[in-house]
């Protein structure tokens, strides 16, 4: 059974465990596929790590609409899951890949998805050696959701998190800042932008940066809820206060201009490219350096720091702006929501 | 990059320290001064740039009711939840009612989460799209907001009327600025618990559309000085200073600080749109203020099949507002955030009771962050 992958739809029986799935995984995802290490088709796959401690992360994707401006469901479900595993400070060595399809899906666009995933695989430098295909009723899902779930391992004397933090850490990032929530609010709002998501995998980045030897104490990657949510989250875990300077944060004008329009604080955008890095103020520099040097992380900058224990009345994050004045910055309750006038 | 925002005049560093200087200078430092912002958008700017803590402890801001969902009554949060739970109903609205809440904590919110149906927009015009790619169900636009939002609900009507969409209807809660500003003015001047306001800084948008008339009628029936305002930091430091110097020179006087945007007649052609869709209702109900007379808008006569109040039995009975809820005070300018037994305990953003805590231009909302940054 060949598949019409240019006019086709997903039906009902493709995910049937029939003749008919097995045509739709060979056809469409080990097509892609067998160039990201998918070659037998087992439902489990066999990764050998020596010496180091295991790393595993999982992440579903749900993002509406299937493609935008930079990337797509696909390149997101990757790119997700590897930098997930790469704030481990550790390697990422592979993934496993779970997608929903409602029916009715067209095969050309799943064709699109599977093909960006096998590149964004490959740009980042794994595999995608297991997954499962399950197709739902008209309704049940919209469109197609992506899980995937990634192995990495680190060595056992690295061991990143937040009560590794110091006072007096600097706090990095390695470029601008809500891309990805403002492109995606533009595409749903057909509002005519140049700005795309900034969705990429930050591993061989971290990778480098690791290497150096510096007093890395931990990572996150600012993804929904934006900066706000990821340093609040942060601060409280390591039950510290941090200071952020507005004007060091890399925020492009598009951005901004969005933020304007939507009542969205910036600082609130889901970005997917990048890293929040925490680091020992005598290394901020060389780690500055290096981040910059690399295309990821070309626009990085020192937004902040970890306050002294005299100054830290509250776990919490606090912005100063360039007038001297200070807010706090609040952990966002949800989504966020336009502003009215 | 962030060079946008530095850059942006309105926002300039120098320019602000100049004008902070001037306002130290200004300030009579053996008085105190009461400001009042009416409108929400400069309560946000305000404390989006920390301006309060950077000024002579001697002023004061008292902040106004000129939130949209703030000043929302708990019956209208529930005409709403009624509306979106009818089966073949969209409730379509702006996003930051959707956590206001109703009787018994019932926001919108909530009630989408138990099946009711609500759509959010940014503007009204998307609901017209809406509206012709689902003919089947009829879409309610729960309308809010001052001068500033009621012409895109205007023209929301006439379009749906030129259309024919009679799966278009309005509720419509839009209200008018002045008579809110007057009542504020007569409280405070007539109660003892707050010391009467040395002057009002006047809404920017609000006067874009009305014009200036108005409120140069309420500097000369209340003897206050009055500034119309923009919405960048510099804007407002600048009518601070202007507030000050009337202090000063004894003046009553309604100055435009917002040149750029606002002309002494205002925008004809909102103004004429809102008169062919809108009249003025008898009373309306204000949280905080309870029945103001003319200060709120209905749909005229010509658009009745679109008024979802004309379609619907909305005769719904509800509950009683928190009675530990100082939100009615808060809006009259009477207590601060920080005077309500719930506030930053029981009423965070996060869990917000009261009206005031929803919205960041709410007062309380914007009160939690400062309060927690000095204490």
């Amino acid at each position: 059974m060949i598949l019409d992958i240019e006019n086709g739809i997903v039906e009902l029986a493709f995910g049937s465990g029939g003749r008919a799935s097995a045509a739709l995984i060979e056809q469409v995802f080990v097509r892609h596929f067998k160039a990201v290490g998918l070659n037998e088709l087992n439902d489990f796959a066999s990764i050998s790590v020596i010496g180091e401690r295991v790393i595993f992360a999982s992440d579903s994707h749900v993002i509406s609409p299937l493609f935008f401006q930079g990337g797509d469901i696909g390149s997101l479900a990757v790119n997700g899951t590897v930098n997930d595993v790469a704030m481990s400070g550790g390697r990422v060595h592979a993934l496993s890949v779970n997608v929903i399809i409602e029916e009715g899906l067209s095969l050309r666009d799943l064709d699109r998805v599977a093909e960006s995933m096998a590149i964004a695989a490959m740009k980042a430098g794994i595999n995608i050696v297991t997954g499962d295909t399950k197709v739902v009723e008209r309704g049940a899902v919209d469109g197609l959701y992506i899980s995937t779930s990634g192995i990495g391992s680190v060595n056992t004397s690295v061991d990143l998190k937040p009560s590794n933090i110091q006072y007096g850490d600097k706090i990095l990032v390695n470029g601008s800042i809500g891309d990805h929530g403002a492109s995606i609010f533009a595409t749903r709002n057909q509002l005519q932008t140049e700005l795309r998501s900034d969705c990429c995998a930050l591993n061989k980045m971290i990778e480098g940066l690791m290497s150096l030897g510096l007093g890395i104490r931990c990572m996150r990657d600012p993804t929904r809820g934006g900066l706000a949510s990821a340093l609040n989250e942060i601060a409280t875990q390591s039950q510290k206060r941090f200071l952020l300077n507005q004007a060091s944060i890399p925020i492009k004008p598009e951005v901004n201009a969005i933020a304007g329009i939507s009542g969205i604080d910036a600082l609130n955008l889901a970005n997917e490219g990048k890293v929040l890095v925490f680091c020992d103020s005598n290394d901020a520099d060389a780690a500055l350096d290096y981040m910059k040097s690399k295309e990821e992380g070309k626009d990085a900058q020192i937004i902040g720091e970890v306050c002294a224990q005299s100054e830290t009345s509250f776990a919490g994050v606090e912005i100063s702006n360039v007038f001297g004045g200070r807010r706090i910055l609040e952990w966002p309750w949800s989504d966020p929501l336009p502003r009215i006038c | 990059m962030s060079q946008s925002i530095v850059g942006s005049a309105f926002k300039d560093p120098l320019r602000f320290k100049t004008l902070l200087s001037a306002i130290e200078r200004e300030a009579e430092p053996d008085r105190e001064y009461r400001f009042m912002e009416f409108c929400g958008g400069h309560t946000h700017t305000l404390f989006e740039y920390g301006i309060p803590e950077l000024l002579p402890r001697n002023i004061h801001l008292v902040h106004g009711p000129g939130c949209p969902v703030c000043i929302l009554p708990i019956g209208r949060v529930d005409q709403a939840v009624f509306l979106a739970q009818q089966n073949d109903c969209v409730l379509c609205t702006y996003g930051d009612v959707m956590r206001v809440p109703g009787t018994n904590g019932v926001s919108l919110s909530k009630a989408t989460s138990l099946g009711a149906q609500v759509q959010y927009v940014m503007s009204p015009n998307e609901i017209i799209g809406l509206a012709k790619a689902s003919p089947e169900k009829r879409f309610v636009f729960f309308a809010v907001g001052f001068e500033t939002t009621t012409p895109p609900t205007a023209m929301l009507l006439k379009q749906a009327k030129a259309e024919n969409l009679n799966n278009i209807l309005v509720h419509c809660n839009h209200v008018v600025s002045p008579p809110a500003v007057k009542a504020v003015l007569t409280d405070s001047n007539q109660t003892k618990n707050a010391p009467a306001l040395d002057g009002l800084i006047a809404p920017g948008h609000v006067s874009l559309i009305t014009g200036t008339d108005c409120f140069e009628e309420i500097a000369r029936d209340y003897q206050l000085p009055i500034v119309i305002t923009g919405f960048e930091p510099l804007d407002l430091l600048q009518s601070l200073l202007m507030l000050l110097r009337q202090c000063k020179h004894s003046q009553n006087r309604c100055e435009n600080q917002y040149q750029r945007a606002v002309r002494a007649q205002g925008n004809l052609i909102a103004q004429q749109l809102i008169r062919d869709t809108f009249e003025l209702r008898e009373h309306f109900e204000w949280r905080g203020f309870g029945e103001l007379p003319a200060s709120g808008l209905k749909l005229a006569p010509l658009y009745r099949s679109f008024d979802a109040e004309a379609v619907f039995n909305l005769d719904i009975e509800s509950g009683p507002e928190n009675r530990a809820c100082e939100c009615p005070s808060v809006l009259r300018g009477v207590l601060s955030p920080p005077d309500c037994k719930l506030f930053g305990r029981a009423c965070t953003p996060s869990t917000p009771l009261g009206a005031c805590m929803v919205s960041s231009e709410g007062a309380c909302a914007a009160y939690y962050q400062y309060q927690r940054l000095s204490s």
